[in-house]
């Protein structure tokens, strides 16, 4: 039998180090009961580094297929989980002083967490459908526990009651999709559908073309574009910030991870069927998230509908169909991660017990706090934005790019009119800082450790802007594999 | 017409109304009773397709385990369901015209043309002896190593998280601890204190 033979479990050595230590971390945690939960996090970051070393030194130039080709080990999955275990070490930082502050200090933010960077590993390196509907589910599940953690909190249940329902309606038109597709290809495996999809006969056309609308739902809705986008604002506001945070950055890497392998790698031969749909969805996606962005009083809010406009972009990328836009899109989904990272990191920073700071208001005259941290915020802002010398700035340049290489110039132009609608509010919080008088007047007191990440996250933004090729070229590297 | 067809068609038929009513019958506990009812004509309908174990294992499972202690729930909790089904005469045309469209979609999509017997082989028909457990057993283990170990986590995951929801640190409730009720001295309870009169005696002034 072909299928008897033992896989070759080397190669997913980083899932299962990570599974491993999630489990650690979890029985550790229940069992070393104390005030501190400082083992649980000090673990974490461990967890993280030694994946992030693993992942890195398994690096092969080549694809490699294990587990009956549900998995591949490539470079595009190398650069994203590594970015993937940043980011998420990242989140930990920041998200430190709120949960002790908050009594959310818990084992359990951490374990979830851990379980759900497995799970995003798991969606960046599938090769088979099933692979990727577990992976998103592993995600997914972990995602929900998280934003419902503050339990007594009502805007938080609520907001978790929204994502979990609107969450499995998606899930189960991804699976309709799927299934669809089983049916007419007869297999689940990534490249078999691609290979049969290439052979298949013109009368299978409709059925495909529906299928394929049907997988769209489902990322869509996972991704929050428009018209699917309605659990985010809420999400993103009520649920605890660190979460938000969470929620808001590592996830959308492996959401486009799961667009690349479903759609370019799967699906690629039905492009000519998935791009209208793209289409329609990113132009509503900067449309409605760049306009209704401006209306809000909420930072959390706010960056929610920036989040939405964002994602708009990110699918402008994929929608050229060309590797250069992919590799702008994957550019910018990780420019973003950054971005993101450092836009809730302030809100963080800002907040102290019994006082969120997430709502615009509290960011006025911030100049007069700290002049620094004003300064960070800024960059951020400019990079959101899209402002030059920023990264924000180049991957709007590259995705613009890729699209009027494919001749889609008016589409290029509405991106760039709704960037500088969006302009507006990210220029908006750069006046309330620099321009208003502080209604807050207290002094910022974070740790050291936040301070110091914070910083080293805007400044990069700032860095890697002056100097873009090197993301850049690591992007189109990952991407042109053989 | 073969019986394998009718008793597809029959089977069919109590699924499509089953489901109906989970979602439009305003006793909780007869809409769990109406998805155990779901539950079973599925499994039926799997041990058509010749899939025993996946049927037995809906059976046993579901109906047997999950779906009892659903019931016992939603007859311990008493959730009123009259909010939640205020708006459904309201939402109820928008829902049909909506649910009507997809439905006429996929039957254009998805049909005899497309998945008929000319578009799709027959499936071969194993003998009796054809353990179809034992076959489930071998690719879980080997071709479906990996997602079986994922779905593992995910069942890990949904522990912790539901531990992690509903578990208390603090009790709720007070209760007495015998070992320390049985040693408490009069000392400890009690203490006597000496204090003036706060009010003369009447009569004596």
């Amino acid at each position: 039998m072909a299928n008897s033979q033992v896989p070759n479990f080397f190669l997913a050595l980083p899932e299962m180090w990570l599974l491993l230590a999630g489990c650690l971390v979890l029985v550790i945690d229940a069992f070393g009961r104390g005030k501190d939960r400082n083992t649980a996090y000090l673990l974490s970051q461990l967890t993280l580094a030694v994946a992030a070393v693993i992942t890195v030194a398994m690096a092969t130039d080549i694809r490699i297929f294990a587990f009956n080709d549900s998995y591949v080990s490539d470079m595009m999955g190398t650069v994203l989980k590594t970015f993937i275990y940043l980011v998420t070490a990242v989140v930990f930082i920041y998200s430190r002083d709120y949960l002790r502050e908050r009594g959310l200090y818990q084992g359990e933010f951490f374990v979830l967490a851990l379980f759900a960077v497995l799970g995003m590993m798991i969606m960046v390196s599938a090769h088979s459908f099933l692979t990727i509907y577990l992976g998103l589910e592993l995600l997914s599940l972990s995602l929900y526990a998280m934003v419902a953690l503050k339990r007594d909190d009502s805007d938080a249940t609520e907001a978790a009651m929204k994502y979990f329902v609107l969450g499995a309606l998606a899930s189960g038109m991804l699976l309709y999709g799927m299934s669809i597709i089983y049916g007419v290809t007869g297999t689940l495996d990534v490249g078999q559908v691609a290979q049969r999809l290439a052979s298949a006969s013109e009368a299978n056309n409709l059925v495909l073309a529906f299928a394929v609308v049907f997988v769209i739902v489902g990322l869509a809705f996972k991704l929050g574009a428009v018209p699917f986008h309605m659990w985010i604002p809420d999400v993103y506001h009520g649920a605890p910030t660190p979460v938000t945070l969470f929620v808001g950055t590592a996830p959308k890497i492996a959401a486009f991870a799961m667009i690349m392998r479903l759609l370019v790698e799967g699906l690629g031969d039905l492009h000519a069927h998935w791009r209208d749909i793209l289409i329609v969805l990113s132009v509503l996606s900067m449309g409605i998230g760049n306009i209704v962005a401006i209306a809000q009083t909420n930072l959390k809010r706010m960056l929610a509908y920036s989040t939405i406009s964002h994602v708009g972009f990110l699918l402008l990328g994929i929608l050229s169909g060309t590797e250069n836009g992919y590799a702008s899109s994957m550019f910018y989904t990780l420019v973003y991660a950054v971005m993101g990272a450092g836009g809730f990191g302030m809100i963080l920073m800002l907040s102290r017990s019994g006082f969120e700071a997430d709502k615009i208001e509290d960011f006025k005259g911030l100049n007069d706090r700290s002049p620094w941290y004003a300064f960070m915020m800024l960059i951020l802002m400019f990079s959101m934005a899209g402002v030059p010398p920023t990264l924000g700035f180049y991957a709007k340049l590259s995705v613009i790019q890729s699209l009027v290489d494919v001749g889609l110039v008016w589409l290029a132009v509405l991106a760039v009119v709704f960037s500088i609608i969006g302009a507006f509010y990210y220029l908006r919080m750069v006046k309330l800082m620099y321009f208003d008088k502080p209604v807050e007047t207290a002094p910022l007191r974070a740790n050291l450790d936040l301070r110091a990440v914070i910083s080293v996250n805007a400044l990069s933004v700032l860095a890697l802007g002056l100097y873009p090729s090197a993301l850049m070229n690591l992007c189109i590297v990952a991407l042109t594999q053989p | 017409m073969g019986v394998e067809q009718i008793l597809f068609y029959v089977f069919g038929a109590i699924l499509v109304f089953a489901a109906g009513m989970v979602i439009t019958v305003r006793n909780p506990v007869f809409a769990a009773l109406f998805l155990v009812l779901a539950f079973f004509t599925s499994a039926a309908l799997w041990i058509l397709l010749e899939a025993e174990f996946l049927a037995i294992t809906l059976v046993l499972v579901y109906v047997g385990a999950v779906m009892v202690l659903f019931l016992f729930v939603v007859m311990m909790l008493d959730i009123n369901l009259a909010p939640l089904q205020e708006g459904f005469t309201r939402y109820l045309p928008v829902g049909i015209v909506v649910a009507g469209i997809i439905v006429a979609e996929i039957y254009f999509a998805v049909n005899a043309e497309h998945f008929g017997l000319q578009a799709v082989a027959e499936p071969v028909r194993h003998a009796a002896d054809y353990s179809n457990t034992r076959e489930l057993g071998r690719v879980i283990y080997t071709a479906y190593a990996y997602p079986f170990e994922i779905a593992s986590a995910i069942l890990l995951v949904a522990i912790v998280a539901a531990i992690a929801l509903t578990l208390r640190a603090k009790r709720q409730s007070k209760y007495i601890q015998p070992e320390k009720q049985v040693i408490v001295r009069r000392k400890d309870r009690v203490r006597i204190v000496k204090m003036p009169p706060e009010r003369e005696e009447p009569g004596t002034s």
